[in-house]
């Protein structure tokens, strides 16, 4: 019974990217990446194509050498142990499984080359094949199976010899919608079972927000901000981060003045409160405001809110949700989020207020 | 209808082709066919010579060994050269594909006879190793089955390279990847995921070759010297130097029979566009 399995001793471990660089001729495809990738948690590499992080997850697993910088496990440096010796588990993009073996000959592909008993692979590739459920699919190739029992055996594969790291790169992009999400929550279920150290490429913000401990954002070659999905999507270090993780809206401030924790300044005349996030730079900076944080009243709400006034352009229906667009008196386009059970429609052309509370918003720099 | 007068269209492009196979090989067959049951008399005698003539048996014979030893050859030399020209780098990539490719520049006959020139008993390898003193008596390379199947084996190689090359293209890198990930080393790769990956390519390589060779006559005629005569060459004698056409044409019409059951097995292997590269 799937609970009651262990995958044994696993050790997860803990990895440090000191300042590596990767440069294809003279393209930088990672400059000078630091990052500490902690015992047992599923780190994810969050960025647009192009953006570095895969050239990262080859470097991790050992299949591309770093021009620059040092790989270290366990306290050890790795950086020129080859990809065959580190044995960490992967799932690439398309599974990558062998065609001409069978569900449970691939799954015992590891286990083969690491000469354990065939007591032992039978055991542990049973094992694995329960816990994935694929039972009853065992003799089956690969291309007799759907792109979810594909995606199992390549997630069976890789953690049957319980390696201390699993990296996936971008598991689920041939996935519909629904297996994509049933998938996820198998692979959070795996992760919290096995402890395994896990690491997980997307370009999706909100598969990347629903299931890591940790994510780290990375464009041009950059790592741009790591932390709690949390802080990283409330929180975000600059524009890119801020855009690339959902819809947002921006407002110019000018007259910015700081108050201890608490910003503040001016748009169309009034006075809007907000998180202080960075150092500021200039009198000039950018209030962000998620569109599911601000809320369409007809009068300036309570004293912890900030309040602008709009008017209606539009609306989209997303069934649990609706979508409102709506332009400030000088132009700006704004979007709001809210519920479509706790509204009533709204009609077009219609002036409204638009009120969130002070500690939702944060401050951006102008222009970046 | 559109779809109708579309496959007419297309049966008319094929329609030349059609009618020169036609008249350029299946009516002249058919006449070898009616050869085989009425000459020198009308009835089965032929066909039961086949299997009672121990000179036609022991060409048979030869000619299965013969082609099964330069199926085995070609195959392993093609695999490599296949493996340098998908995988080398792009100068290996260059210098494989000149190697290839050269050989269908060059005529058979050519061939046989540059074979000739450094097999024979007086050919370059033999005066070299006679002079440099290895051998005394010249080594009989040529004009026997050794020479045959050098010969034959050069020339069906580039033919074994296309559908193994093929084959080795389609294998998905990341599969590789895959492997190597999981602690297996270069050998067990190799030998256990990517030659199994190709067995397609190398059934259908194998056949190609084996096929070809069974209808070679120039070949051994000229590096065999008479002495390793395969069916071709039978047939060949049956018909211009013994008046025995009847039981060349019999030798003919069991050699297509056979041809064209080996045929029908390879397209059940494998698709015949993938032969090509």
């Amino acid at each position: 019974m799937p609970q009651s399995m262990h995958l044994g001793d696993s050790k997860a471990a803990e990895i440090n990217a000191v300042s590596i660089g990767k440069t294809f001729g003279a393209f930088h495809a990672l400059k000078n990446l630091s990052l500490d990738i902690g015992r047992g948690e599923f780190l994810t590499l969050l960025g647009p194509s192009g953006s570095g992080k895969t050239t990262f997850l080859m470097i991790l697993a050992g299949f591309t050498a770093p021009t620059t910088g040092r790989l270290v496990m366990d306290g050890q440096d790795i950086t020129n142990i080859p990809a065959e010796d580190r044995s960490y588990g992967m799932v690439f993009q398309g599974y990558a499984l062998f065609p001409h073996l069978t569900v449970e000959q691939n799954i015992a592909f590891p286990l083969k080359v690491r000469g354990r008993s065939a007591a032992d692979i039978k055991r542990k590739v049973g094992e694995m094949v329960a816990r994935v459920g694929l039972g009853g699919h065992e003799k089956k190739l690969p291309a007799k199976l759907s792109g979810g029992q594909q995606q199992r055996v390549a997630l069976a594969r890789a953690l049957v010899f319980e390696p201390a790291v699993l990296l996936l790169d971008e598991p689920f992009s041939a996935l519909d919608k629904n297996l994509r999400e049933m998938m996820q929550q198998e692979v959070k279920r795996l992760h919290q079972e096995t402890g395994t150290t896990f690491v997980f490429v997307t370009h999706d913000q909100s598969e990347a927000l629903a299931l890591s401990s940790r994510v780290a954002i990375f464009n041009h070659g950059e790592l741009l901000q790591v932390g709690r999905p949390q802080d990283v999507y409330e929180r975000p270090a600059n524009r890119f981060v801020a855009e690339f993780l959902g819809e947002i809206n921006l407002l110019p401030l000018d007259t910015v003045s700081l108050e201890g924790d608490r910003a503040a300044g001016k748009f169309e005349e009034r006075t809007i409160v907000l998180n202080r996030t960075m150092p500021m730079t200039g009198p000039n900076a950018v209030a962000a405001i998620r569109p599911e944080h601000m809320v369409i009243c007809t009068e300036p709400q309570a004293a912890d809110r900030n309040a602008i006034t709009c008017r209606v352009e539009g609306a989209t229906y997303f069934g649990a949700s609706t979508k409102y667009h709506l332009t400030t008196r000088s132009g700006t386009s704004l979007a709001v989020s809210m519920p479509t059970a706790a509204t009533s429609p709204i009609a077009p052309q219609t002036d409204v207020w638009v009120s969130w509370p002070m500690h939702q918003g944060f401050l951006l720099p102008a222009g970046s | 209808m559109p779809a109708k007068s579309a496959t007419s269209r297309k049966i008319m492009l094929l329609a030349p082709l059609l009618l020169f196979l036609g008249l350029a090989y299946v009516v002249p067959f058919l006449g070898v066919v009616r050869w085989s049951f009425t000459l020198p008399e009308p009835g089965l005698g032929q066909y039961r010579a086949l299997f009672t003539d121990p000179l036609v048996q022991s060409v048979f014979f030869r000619t299965l060994r013969i082609c099964l030893i330069v199926t085995a050859a070609s195959l392993t030399m093609a695999y490599a050269i296949a493996y340098v020209w998908v995988r080398g780098s792009s100068l290996q990539r260059t210098l494989a594909e000149f190697c290839i490719l050269v050989p269908f520049w060059i005529s058979v006959l050519t061939r046989a006879f540059g074979w000739l020139a450094m097999l024979s008993n007086r050919g370059l390898i033999n005066t070299w190793l006679q002079s440099a003193g290895i051998i005394a008596e010249p080594l009989a390379l040529a004009r026997n089955e050794f020479g045959v199947i050098i010969g034959m084996t050069h020339f069906l190689i580039p033919f074994a390279v296309f559908p193994i090359a093929s084959a080795m293209r389609s294998i998905d890198e990341r599969v590789l990847l895959a492997a190597r990930g999981m602690g297996a080393s270069r050998t067990r790769i190799f030998w256990t995921i990517f030659v199994p990956l190709t067995y397609g390519g190398l059934i259908g390589a194998a056949l190609i070759v084996f096929v070809f060779a069974l209808g070679f006559f120039v070949t051994p005629a000229i590096l065999g010297g008479g002495r390793s005569v395969m069916v071709a060459e039978l047939v060949y004698l049956r018909i211009f130097q013994s008046p025995d056409w009847g039981l060349g044409a019999a030798i003919s019409v069991v050699l297509v029979l056979f041809i064209g059951i080996l045929l029908a097995l390879m397209r059940r292997f494998i698709k015949p566009a993938h032969l090509v590269g």
